[in-house]
């Protein structure tokens, strides 16, 4: 049998490529575990590799953008104290092995974590529930990068619908508007109804949001927002308080009066109210979870090729790592899709008229 | 559990505030300078395009109508032709038919007039010869009677004859 069309079909030349970029970026990640261990060597244990710091770090917040091996940007720490506010940057840590004496204290680093050292350099835990971190994090900068790029490209297409009044759709423009028309005929207006247009932006927003972070999560070394549980946290809250602000009295009633006889109320209304709640939670956990879960899964993978320090695993890693980028891929518009959709049908509940 | 706890607010704060304000401004931003002009060109768009189906509808109707209309008239119009033909070949049949009519009484009329001045030139021409025969006749017995009659003794064998035949019954 004649296998070569397949070997010489574009798909598999494309595969191969992506194949190849990300061993590149993502070997190069865990270079700087790499020279850990083999600091670990040196010191004479021949210790196995532990995947979970490595991960835990490639998916958590940092004060540093870490780029490859002992490379990374510093970025700006911002100190609310008791005594003011103090700012200064992260390099001043080296990384988490020096304290830095700024104004009011002294800081240290304790698992990417700022505290309040005293002079022998034990923390001060009463001072340091003194001090918020309001600094600048890789997360945070990751946000902004996110926000805009959605401004970049919006701002241009809607300049582009400016141009083109009536006519059709061209360039960028031509692939944004079947994704806005897919959000408004798809999600807003099946789950809403006709009050549909007054909720636009925040579906549209809260959809491209969580769709471009999803995606920029994704680029070796990027920063993972939307599986940052703050950040969902955040999206939630937004979620929780537009719900109920827009909520009408039907809405109010069906939680405070319910159809049901009077001696289940002690039930019903505790119940209702959970579930105000809870609604909003299974949205921050759902992202957060499944967009972690990815990124675990990938990390995981690359790590076998560490685990058994062999590159004979590494093919059948990238390849898994190939399968499981295609999949978050997808997974990154579902997300934003389900996200979008779950807050449009709660919209939906609670602007819902009834007649009885 | 307090453990759990312990620096939660003081580490995460800062990030949910800066996390919830970027959205919040990315919120108002979008949806003033993006999402406002962006849907409502949409729907404007959407709205000249049913406008525009519409309108094609209607002409299409409206073209049919026409057609049927015009298909109407070009039948009426050939049926009205072909009545008018129809007409013409009546009159010209009616016409001929007269024509011949008169021809032929005419015709008669002339055959019978020529026939009574046949007859009366016949007429006259019989009279005449009649006259020419009377007097030739005459003549003629005259002119026997007179050669007859020059000899004494003929007229004598005459008057015998004759006085033979007169017997006197």
């Amino acid at each position: 049998m004649d296998l070569s069309t397949i070997l010489n079909s574009k798909k598999i030349k494309l595969g191969f490529f992506f194949a190849a970029f990300s061993m590149f970026f993502v070997v190069k990640a865990f270079a700087s575990q790499d020279s850990s261990g083999q600091q670990n060597a040196e010191n004479g244990k021949q210790e196995a590799f532990n995947p979970t710091p490595a991960i835990l770090e490639h998916i958590g917040d940092s004060h540093y953008w870490h780029l490859w091996n002992e490379t990374s940007i510093p970025l700006p720490i911002i100190l609310f104290t008791d005594q003011g506010l103090e700012t200064f940057s992260s390099i001043r840590f080296n990384r988490g092995r020096d304290a830095y004496e700024g104004k009011y204290h002294t800081y240290k680093l304790v698992e990417d974590k700022i505290k309040v050292v005293d002079k022998s350099g034990n923390v001060d835990k009463a001072t340091s529930k003194k001090i918020y971190d309001f600094s600048v994090t890789k997360n945070v900068i990751a946000l902004w990068v996110a926000c805009l790029l959605l401004m970049v490209i919006f701002f241009s297409v809607a300049a582009t619908y400016k141009k083109t009044v009536g006519k059709a759709p061209k360039g960028f423009q031509s692939l944004m508007e079947p994704v806005i028309v897919f959000v408004r005929d798809e999600i807003a207006r099946p789950n809403i109804g006709y009050k549909y247009q007054r909720y636009m932006p925040l579906l549209l927003t809260i959809f491209f949001f969580i769709w471009i972070n999803n995606m920029l999560g994704l680029i070796p070394a990027g920063a993972n927002t939307t599986g940052n549980v703050l950040v969902t946290f955040v999206l939630a809250t937004i979620v929780l308080i537009a719900v109920n602000v827009s909520a009408n009295k039907y809405y109010w009633k069906h939680i405070f009066f319910p159809d049901v006889p009077l001696w289940l109320y002690p039930i019903m209304i505790p119940v209702e109210l959970i579930g105000i709640i809870s609604r909003p939670f299974a949205l921050m956990i759902r992202l957060y979870a499944n967009i972690s879960a990815g990124h675990i899964i990938v990390l995981s993978l690359i790590s076998l090729i560490f685990i058994f320090k062999s590159f004979l695993v590494a093919p059948v890693s990238i390849a898994f790592v190939l399968f499981m980028y295609v999949l978050e891929l997808l997974v990154a518009f579902l997300q934003a899709f389900i996200f979008t959709m779950l807050t449009a049908l709660f919209i939906g509940t609670a602007v819902e008229e009834h007649h009885h | 559990m307090e453990e759990l706890f312990d620096g939660l607010l003081n580490d995460r704060l800062g990030f949910v505030v800066w996390a919830a304000v970027a959205f919040l401004i990315l919120l108002v931003l979008l949806g003033k300078f993006a999402w406002k002009p962006i849907m409502g060109a949409i729907y404007e768009r959407e709205r000249s395009i049913e406008d525009a189906l519409l309108k094609a509808e209607a002409a299409k109707e409206e073209m049919t109508r026409l057609t049927t209309e015009n298909e109407s008239l070009l039948k009426q119009a050939r049926a009205e032709r072909d009545q008018i033909l129809k007409e013409a070949k009546q009159v010209k049949d009616h016409i001929i038919g007269e024509a011949k009519a008169a021809a032929q009484a005419e015709g008669n009329k002339i055959i019978e007039k020529a026939k009574m001045e046949i007859n009366n030139q016949k007429a006259i021409a019989m009279a005449d010869v009649k006259n020419q025969i009377a007097t030739l006749s005459v003549d003629i017995a005259e002119k026997i009677l007179r050669k007859q009659f020059a000899d004494q003794q003929k007229q004598n064998e005459l008057v015998t004859d004759l006085l033979k035949e007169v017997k006197l019954n």
